[in-house]
């Protein structure tokens, strides 16, 4: 187990060095967009990552809300925070290639603009969790959480009346895409995945021992004779 | 005592409290006065497009204002531990709760009949759609942040810089609240649009909202 994560971290880095290969120098240039449509293999797995982050951050804190487990807890902290990392990817990836393909930085879009209410859900949901004082805070944060979850279909349909100015998703949408370039777009996905689930391990484990070494201080300082006076 | 009684009690007194000290309405009154005034200086209020953004403008002044009644919900009942007196007494914490909600629901109502007329004074407002939808759109909407507001309050008590942490939760949240309210508001004043499917899903944030804030109060409550 303890071999365990270094050898997941090299596998990771090696199948990220081969899916930017992929994505900068094998794949197809793009007919009308030219190599700048290539941040596309950056900036959809960065949102799928991001998405799928957040949806385990709520369901780890509805399991949190009803067994309240620490480790739950934990989860529900590490994937907000690498979720929002992902998500801020996804924000700045997006402009950079609106600029020469719209001749706009950004657009008041629906998926543009319930990404950027995600991220901003999620930053208060951070907020929330440094600058509480409670002992209390995962529960504060895990019903936090669930309000952001009812949130985001809300928010998705309320901004869908203004017109869509976004490409079609390529998945399950209308809009047909190269095989090769599919192909070099889930590898690029799955090697994000496996750079999300390292972060996401590092800081579970850092989040734990800071924990303990939280709680042993606390017992210690209680253990110790108090000099009175 | 039932939920229905402990509700009409605690928010008698809560408004018995504001009727003498009427902390709230006023703080909450000057302020939105300063936003309908300041604003008036970033735009020409007399031009014709005043129409197109006073449905933003009046909404971002109400909810501003909301934030600050908001902000007092809890205090008043952190002093003398009124709300550890709360936590141990057998009564449900939904009739709390509600008799919050319920009294910040009256404050701000209060203040959007008395700031509507100035609004309509300074900006020369006339609908040109019809008007009493106005109303369902001021109630609905004014649920749905005070509902959530309420909710949000007495998480933000838990926290150091509590006045500035409520707004931070509070806003991204009601986001597609406020755009409900902004467009209908903007569609009745301008007539050129209908408001029902902004209504329609006002009500549907106020219902969804208000479900999971009865379902959460009391584990919030109890979280110390």
């Amino acid at each position: 187990m303890k071999r365990a994560f270094p050898i997941f971290a090299v596998l990771t880095a090696l199948l990220l060095s081969y899916a930017l290969y992929e994505a900068l120098v094998a794949a197809p240039t793009e007919k009308t967009m030219g190599d700048v449509q290539r941040i596309f293999y950056y900036h959809v797995p960065s949102a799928w990552t991001a998405f799928l982050l957040f949806l385990i951050n709520f369901v780890a804190s509805v399991v949190y809300l009803i067994r309240r487990s620490h480790s739950a807890d934990i989860v529900a902290v590490v994937t907000a925070e690498v979720g929002v990392v992902f998500c801020t990817v996804v924000l700045v990836t997006g402009p950079l290639w609106a600029r020469p393909v719209w001749g706009i930085w950004w657009t008041w879009d629906v998926r543009l603009t319930s990404t950027l209410v995600l991220w901003l859900i999620y930053v208060s949901y951070l907020m929330l969790r440094r600058f509480s004082t409670s002992s209390q805070t995962p529960l504060l944060a895990a019903a936090l959480a669930v309000f952001g979850a009812l949130d985001v279909p809300l928010v998705y349909f309320s901004i869908w009346i203004f017109r869509t100015q976004h490409p079609q998703p390529v998945i399950g949408g209308g809009g047909s895409i190269d095989p090769r370039m599919l192909h070099i777009l889930l590898l690029n996905w799955v090697a994000f995945l496996c750079f999300a689930a390292l972060i996401c391990w590092s800081r579970y484990r850092l989040e734990r021992l800071r924990r303990e070494v939280e709680e042993t201080q606390a017992l210690e300082s209680l253990l110790e004779p108090r000099s009175l006076r | 005592m039932s939920l229905a009684a402990i509700t009409r009690a605690t928010l008698a007194k809560d408004l018995r409290l504001e009727w003498h000290s009427r902390d709230a309405i006023n703080s909450m009154l000057f302020f939105a006065l300063l936003v309908v005034v300041v604003f008036s200086f970033s735009f020409d209020p007399n031009a014709e497009e005043s129409r197109q953004i006073a449905g933003g403008l009046v909404w971002v002044a109400f909810l501003f204002a909301a934030v600050v009644a908001l902000n007092q919900t809890w205090a008043r009942e952190l002093r003398n531990q009124v709300l550890d007196a709360f936590r141990v007494s057998p009564a449900p914490a939904n009739s709390l709760f509600l008799a919050k909600a319920l009294g910040n629901f009256i404050f701000v109502c209060v203040l959007e009949a008395l700031m509507t007329p100035l609004f309509v004074v300074f900006y020369k407002l006339r609908a040109l759609g019809p008007a009493w939808q106005l109303i369902p759109v001021a109630v609905l909407g004014t649920w749905a942040l005070v509902v959530n507001g309420t909710f949000f309050a007495a998480m933000s008590i838990r926290t150091r810089s509590r006045e500035i942490m409520l707004p931070l939760l509070l806003f991204p949240i009601s986001i597609p609240a406020i755009l409900a309210m902004v467009n209908a508001t903007t569609a009745i004043l301008t007539g050129e649009l209908s408001a029902w499917f902004w209504l329609v899903l006002l009500a549907t944030y106020d219902v969804v909202f208000t479900i999971a804030c009865l379902l959460l109060f009391e584990t919030v409550l109890h979280a110390e």
